[in-house]
């Protein structure tokens, strides 16, 4: 879960680290109180896309009038696919340098990795290699302040810059580790002649993880489809073609988008109806593809902790209660797979052993349609 | 010989009285895996499918030689018992949970290279040695004896590879799954290297997908250190950038870990890669 500018620069506060003075507003005609405390502020859109300034998201007015006609500007239009909710009111920074910092999870060494540049205030994939910084960290030991002044040198920072670097890292990497964070970044961090500043925040969240953090807001990106399905525990991502695509287990799934498409058909959806779901979580992942309103279902389970029983079992629940108004494909092997294709004859279906046939027919079936 | 388990491997179960863990130790048993105890804190005394159940994995191993455990435990509580388990001296956990928090997973990581022991997962099927022992939910069929060593990143399809392997008259040796997560106990490049140490793996199938950079390293790794040869199928072709697609790992960000640059890396390193599952067998054919 990504989280809004002002939460990141909340919670860098609430670690020592220091933020710009600002507000967050609503409605434009806040912004003149604001400008009132802060007469040298800039207004920033708070969206979760990460160019907002070269989108026009991010405004510097003159006064408290330009203010509030910018703040009516901003607020309610789109920006790179999202709506402007509120706006960050904030001091404008003296900008002496800019500076990259970064933590996040690297996968392959598998354990924190602080990125750090003297080259900020630019998406750190055009920043030279040479000039960034890496720093994987072993949980263990975690992060204190020689770690800090160990980067600090490597960036090339002496005197106030880098004690400064060296006592801000650690509140960083503990708010890292307690957020169950995957990246938190800070780009730029400015140097103002005398302050080290988080002029921008980061902050993304480990979605599985949220459940430790019941107090943090949250912030929701998926489309309304999306929000039911994770409400039942299925993974689930809406595309844009008409066969409506269930399986269990991840691969299998992305495989079975692929094949549809090998084959000249259209997914409408990804749908993982999980390891191991049960008749109740299968019966509800059939009525979610049935709301994307599909010109042919295709079911694909290679059973292994999910039982071709249980699978066929809803199935036939769905169809008896609410009734299926469009073909269905279903390929049916393994766990308790001789049990669950009887109990799929017996509504009237034959299961397919094989994926790739399964598959031609369940196109075949949306072209005729 | 076979990579991490094989017929004389002890196992252990924890989580064993729960749904998954009570029918997966059933379906184990079956294959033929040797299951020596299980543990449920709490339930010490009673038996599942005959086996006996402990409250800790220290009592366990106290009673019996135990060279591996497999975790059906749930994902708030996966991290204790990896850290139990490895506490133990157990030499390989297999952790099944899925939706393990990343930061519990770096912990994990961590604690397993200090004890030098293998970790697998977490958000795996598991790990079976074809005709000698299964440890995880795999379904007990398609794990025939032969020639192919399997590494992959997701179960389903890796039980769909190894029928048709298996429908073509291939077996293999031991199937590997590193899980679906961002982060993998056992990785690509790891997994590959042990097959390359195991004199009966003869090639290797390495089961991929988009997202994140593993097997763009995995093929910077078979291009200079691997003789045997793999052949690759890389699931995702048709996803849209942006979308996680089922695994955390399985996102296409800022152009990166795409199905095409993965493709290409892992051919620019002589590696085989199937357009399709059922290719798989044809391209093995081929090399063995």
């Amino acid at each position: 879960m990504k989280l809004f500018e002002c939460m990141g620069k909340d919670l860098f506060r609430s670690q020592g680290i220091p933020v710009p003075d600002g507000e967050v507003i609503t409605q434009a005609a806040q912004a003149a109180g604001v400008l009132e405390r802060i007469p040298a502020a800039v207004l920033k859109s708070q969206v979760l896309s990460g160019k907002r300034g070269k989108a026009g998201g991010i405004k510097f007015p003159r006064d408290a009038a330009e203010a509030v006609a910018q703040a009516g500007e901003l607020l309610g239009q789109e920006l790179q696919g999202y709506q402007v909710e509120k706006i960050l009111v904030e001091e404008k920074l003296t900008i002496q340098h800019e500076y990259y910092l970064a933590i996040t999870v690297e996968n392959s060494m598998r354990c924190p990795l602080i990125l750090a540049s003297a080259a900020g205030g630019m998406d750190i994939e055009e920043v030279p290699e040479e000039m960034i910084v890496r720093r994987p960290v072993d949980p263990v030991l975690g992060v204190s302040e020689y770690v800090g002044r160990e980067i600090a040198w490597r960036m090339g920072l002496s005197g106030e810059p880098s004690k400064q670097f060296a006592a801000l890292l650690p509140g960083l990497y503990r708010l890292f580790m307690e957020l169950d964070a995957e990246l938190v970044e800070i780009n730029p961090l400015v140097w103002t002649g005398e302050k080290l500043v988080a002029a921008d925040a980061k902050v993304t969240v480990d979605d599985e993880a949220l459940y430790r953090h019941p107090d943090l807001p949250r912030v929701e990106e998926k489309t309304a489809l999306e929000q039911k399905a994770q409400a039942i525990g299925l993974s689930f991502v809406e595309l844009d073609g008409d066969i409506a695509i269930m399986a269990n287990g991840a691969g299998i799934t992305m495989a079975t988008l692929d094949i549809i498409q090998h084959y000249g058909g259209r997914p409408a959806n990804f749908l993982d109806a999980g390891g191991g779901a049960n008749v109740e979580q299968t019966a509800q992942a059939l009525e979610l593809l049935l709301a994307t309103n599909p010109r042919v279902i295709f079911i694909n389970i290679f059973g292994g902790i999910t039982r071709c029983d249980d699978v066929a079992t809803a199935f036939s629940q769905v169809k008896k209660t609410r009734g299926i108004p469009v073909p269905v494909v279903i390929r049916l092997v393994g766990t308790n797979e001789a049990r669950g294709v009887e109990i799929l004859r017996e509504t009237g279906i034959e299961a397919y052993r094989s994926m790739s046939e399964a598959a031609a027919k369940a196109v075949e079936l949306a072209q005729k349609a | 010989m076979a990579i991490y388990i094989d017929e004389n491997t002890q196992v252990l179960v924890q989580g064993i009285t729960g749904r998954q863990g009570s029918f997966h130790t059933g379906q184990m048993l079956a294959y033929g895996t040797r299951i020596v105890a299980g543990v449920a804190p709490g339930r010490r005394g009673q038996t599942v499918e005959g086996v006996p159940v402990y409250d800790t994995v220290a009592e366990a191993c106290s009673r019996y030689r135990v060279d591996a455990s497999v975790i059906f435990i749930p994902a708030a509580g996966a991290k204790d018992a990896v850290l139990e388990a490895l506490e133990a001296g157990v030499g390989v956990v297999v952790c099944v949970t899925e939706h393990v928090p990343l930061h519990d997973e770096m912990l994990m990581v961590a604690a397993a290279r200090r004890k030098g022991a293998v970790l697998i997962g977490p958000n795996t099927f598991g790990v079976v040695s074809s005709g000698k022992c299964k440890i995880g939910i795999p379904p007990n069929q398609v794990f025939v004896p032969g020639p192919v060593g399997v590494v992959s990143r997701s179960g389903t399809l890796s039980y769909e590879i190894v029928a048709n392997l298996l429908a073509a008259g291939i077996g293999t040796t031991t199937v590997v799954g590193m899980g679906g997560d961002r982060i993998a106990g056992r990785n690509f490049i790891e997994v590959l290297q042990d097959f390359e140490n195991d004199p009966e793996t003869k090639a290797v199938v390495m089961i991929g997908e988009i997202g994140g950079t593993a097997e763009e390293q995995a093929a910077e790794y078979i291009r200079h250190h691997l003789t045997k040869p793999v052949v690759a199928y890389i699931a995702g072709k048709s996803a849209p950038p942006g979308k996680r697609m089922g695994h955390a790992g399985a996102i296409i960000e800022r152009g990166r870990g795409t199905f095409a640059g993965k493709v290409q890396a892992l051919q620019a390193a002589g590696v085989q890669v199937a357009g399709l599952p059922l290719e798989v067998p044809e391209l093995i054919k081929e090399v063995i």
